[in-house]
């Protein structure tokens, strides 16, 4: 790429943020969660039409081994505790991803049942509007927020205990 | 016709001082009872009249349209003999109590508990009276009429130009 390659034709630089980056927005695994009909067009998507495997998005069964959750419909005031719940046994670092109308402001359910967008529970990363979003829509805002993981400052150094990873929306 | 109904009448003939209306519309019976003899009307339309399945018990909120404030339904079906009939009968909302059905069908446990949840109406003798849709820690019964929309916490939504 019109750079010098002193070290030979098999091996490349780069810094090790973007080592970490890169590895981490090539294997986005979200939790295997669904809340209301955004639900079957998550499943849509991870099927073999549109095939979320081959961006390395693979659905985990547990929290402990995803690093994403895509909040994909309703979220009630009754099942709210248990979503934290589940957000709160994934490891750092991890993502949000609130798909759909009801998981970003409430949706046409303007209840007193109903939480008016996950944002009052969760860090939301990346907003996906539609009702439900089409699996394109979903695909597209799974590569913003491969992007915003892409551009993420000190993700190596967080990693060893040297300060704090800044966020790639803000750095 | 309602006068023909089989239900109707054996109620009118067992029941006649607590029958308070009998109405047919659009061929569905609904006999309104006095609250005092509910369990016994049930009791003997499942005994003897053979209606074994209860397929709804809810409740209306009536607020400032009637004197009594709720209307206690039960929607019965007899497998036996595939027919339905409605019964209501109305509860005060100063004395918002009404005996258990769950003595003459077990499924009316989480009806009642549903009932008592969303409008607040008190089970007698209900083995296990808790809410069932709403957290445990709720406050108020969201069905009645004058339970705010989008909850007590909140400003009211009065559209969009407000």
């Amino acid at each position: 790429m019109g750079v010098d390659n002193p070290l030979g034709e098999n091996i490349i630089t780069t810094s090790l943020d973007k080592l970490v980056n890169w590895s981490r927005k090539s294997s986005i695994w979200p939790m295997t969660f669904g809340l209301a009909c955004c639900a079957i067009e998550m499943m849509a998507t991870g099927a073999s039409h549109n095939d979320l495997d081959r961006f390395g998005i693979i659905f985990r069964a547990s929290p402990r081994q995803s690093d994403c959750i895509i909040i994909a419909g309703t979220v009630t005031k009754k099942m709210l505790p248990v979503i934290k719940t589940v957000y709160e046994q994934m490891p750092e670092p991890k993502w949000v991803v609130a798909m759909g109308a009801c998981a970003c402001s409430g949706g046409i359910f303007d209840t007193y049942s109903v939480v008016q967008g996950i944002d009052e529970a969760l860090p939301v990363d990346v907003y996906i509007p539609g009702c439900p979003p089409r699996p394109e829509a979903l695909l597209f805002g799974l590569l913003k927020l491969q992007d915003k993981i892409w551009n993420d400052k000190n993700s190596f150094g967080s990693a060893i205990g040297l300060g704090t990873r800044i966020d790639g929306a803000t750095a | 016709m309602a006068e023909n109904n089989r239900a109707v009448l054996k109620l009118k003939e067992k029941f006649a001082a607590s029958i308070i209306d009998v109405v047919e519309f659009r061929g569905e019976v609904t006999v309104t009872v006095k609250k005092d003899s509910i369990i016994d009307v049930l009791m003997f339309l499942k005994q003897s009249l053979q209606y074994n399945l209860l397929t709804d018990l809810t409740a209306v909120d009536y607020l400032g349209k009637k004197e009594d404030r709720f209307m206690m339904v039960y929607q019965l079906y007899s497998i036996p003999n595939k027919d339905c009939v409605r019964i209501k009968t109305p509860v005060s909302e100063a004395d918002c109590r009404i005996p258990t059905a769950t003595q003459v069908w077990r499924t009316a446990n989480w009806l009642e508990r549903e009932t008592y949840d969303l409008f607040g109406i008190t089970f007698d003798q209900h083995p296990d009276l808790r809410r069932i849709l709403m957290t445990e820690d709720w406050v108020g019964h969201p069905l009645r009429k004058d339970y705010p929309l989008q909850g007590p916490d909140r400003e009211p939504y009065k559209g969009r130009l407000s």
